[in-house]
């Protein structure tokens, strides 16, 4: 934001006035800063477990303008804590769903949809107009990539992330403080993080560190306190134990440094390992696979995501069977080597480093699922089988 | 001399504990730290960078530890 001119305000019409009477009586916000937040845009990228409360204290708070980006629909799993969304939403695209209930807290508050995953090539767009980002996704590469754009736009990234019962938060790209990639240069090996389906994740500890970037945003648009710019905190739950992490900006960084050699965004999903393509690896479409299943020897369909989401739906009906991603290694022997193997999970990835092990231990046939049995929902060819209810 | 190391998230479950106290020779870096503790069983896994604070402070693999330090690994989380 431009410290020479005085950030923008829109005047409070008298139900808002109301509504924000115990805003309004503290010294730091007064009728100023509500006007501020109602003239402010924010964009949550994500709204799922960080993006839930995140959002709702948000919109609650006023902010004029709130964006959401996802491009998900609401799971049936997401709803321990994603308390954006309700039972009935299941199924409903998660901004259309998050647009609904955010309405529902404060109709002062205008709500933004962009129903799409966020990339390199819309990334810039999205974010021009907004004042701050809130990080709530959900992998490496969206990290690395809300970054990187966050700083190119000169926008504060408020993040957050968690897994299992820790958190993180803190304030990357605000002014001569550091960005992420000051505190994590390089990605981790891609497989060792699990991601929150095989890990888990304790459902009130996003509802913790997602109010924390809630709070670090408003801080950041009133101009009041000391942001996060600079500290990292760490938390266990199990422990309830904050700890803090001084980190500066990095004058090597290559994107925030002194001598900035990255000027613009790459290829995240190459960059974080997620992706690198493997020539003895075919990647079969959604709409290939009845075909492919069709063939003779009958290829072998192998499930790697975890038993609960089997449980949820799966393509049993197409002779799939279930070993999950991590049991993979140890369980050689149940996957045929006369046959060809095409491996599947929910969206593609856990699935492509099955398939890169595979070829690695000398299946010479081996194909992946790309976007996985998300994709096959979207292809018009539903999974069929739903274990829900049964034992 | 002697630090203590706190670990969190992955890196606590690959040390299968959350505080380890390790002995290295006087000076020690940050680096040679790291490679110490990839000598410990699944702590090999320990990615080639990994980002550490120095009582609360974040270091370079070329800082010099003292007796008594706390050296934190901080975890890339990704979750959300």
């Amino acid at each position: 934001m431009n410290s020479q001119a005085p950030p923008p305000r829109r005047p409070l019409e008298a139900a808002e006035r109301a509504r924000y009477a115990r805003h309004l009586v503290l010294p730091e916000v007064g009728s100023e800063g509500q006007e501020r937040l109602k003239a402010a845009r924010v964009l949550l990228v994500g709204a799922g477990g960080l993006g839930s409360p995140a959002g709702l204290y948000l919109a609650a708070a006023g902010v004029g303008v709130l964006g959401l980006v996802d491009p998900d629909v609401v799971d049936l799993t997401n709803l321990q804590r994603q308390i954006l969304h309700d039972t009935e939403a299941v199924g409903v695209p998660k901004v259309a769903s998050g647009r609904q209930r955010l309405a529902a807290v404060n109709p002062h508050v205008e709500v933004e949809t962009h129903q799409r995953r966020l990339t390199s090539a819309n990334a810039m767009n999205i974010f021009a107009g907004y004042d701050v980002v809130v990080d709530g996704t959900d992998n490496f590469p969206a990290r690395y990539l809300v970054n990187d754009a966050c700083v190119l736009s000169g926008l504060p990234n408020v993040y957050g992330s968690v897994y299992r019962w820790e958190g993180q938060v803190s304030v990357f790209g605000a002014e001569d403080g550091p960005c992420y990639r000051c505190l994590f240069r390089e990605p981790p090996p891609p497989g060792l993080v699990p991601n929150c389906a095989e890990a888990g994740v304790f459902g009130a500890l996003p509802g913790v560190i997602g109010a924390a970037q809630a709070l670090e945003a408003i801080k950041l648009l009133l101009g009041v306190g000391e942001s996060l710019a600079g500290r990292l905190h760490v938390f266990d739950a199990l422990a309830f134990r904050w700890r803090e992490v001084e980190v500066r900006r990095n004058p090597g960084c290559p994107l925030c440094g002194d001598a900035p050699t990255q000027t613009g965004l790459i290829d995240y999903d190459a960059f974080c390992g997620a992706t690198a393509p493997d020539p003895r690896i075919r990647q079969l479409a959604p709409s290939e696979l009845a075909g492919a299943m069709a063939a003779r020897p009958t290829p072998f369909l192998l499930d790697v995501r975890e038993p609960f989401e089997w449980e949820e739906s799966n393509l049993a009906h197409l002779g799939a069977v279930l070993v999950p991603r991590r049991e993979v290694p140890g369980r050689l022997d149940e996957v045929p080597r006369d046959r060809p193997v095409v491996v599947y999970c929910r969206s593609g990835s856990r699935s492509m480093e099955v398939a890169g092990l595979l070829a690695q231990e000398g299946y010479d046939d081996v194909a992946n699922l790309a976007g996985g049995i998300l994709a096959v929902a979207d292809s018009g060819q539903p999974p069929s089988v739903d274990c829900r209810g049964r034992h | 001399m002697r630090v203590s190391v706190l670990l969190f998230a992955i890196y606590r479950e690959l040390a299968g504990t959350g505080n380890l106290d390790v002995s290295l020779p006087e000076r020690s870096d940050v680096r040679a730290l790291l490679a110490a503790l990839r000598g410990r069983g699944r702590l090999s896994a320990l990615p080639a960078e990994v980002s550490v604070a120095v009582n609360r402070q974040y270091a370079e693999p070329g800082t010099i530890l003292a007796d008594g330090d706390e050296v934190a690994l901080i975890p890339p989380v990704s979750g959300g």
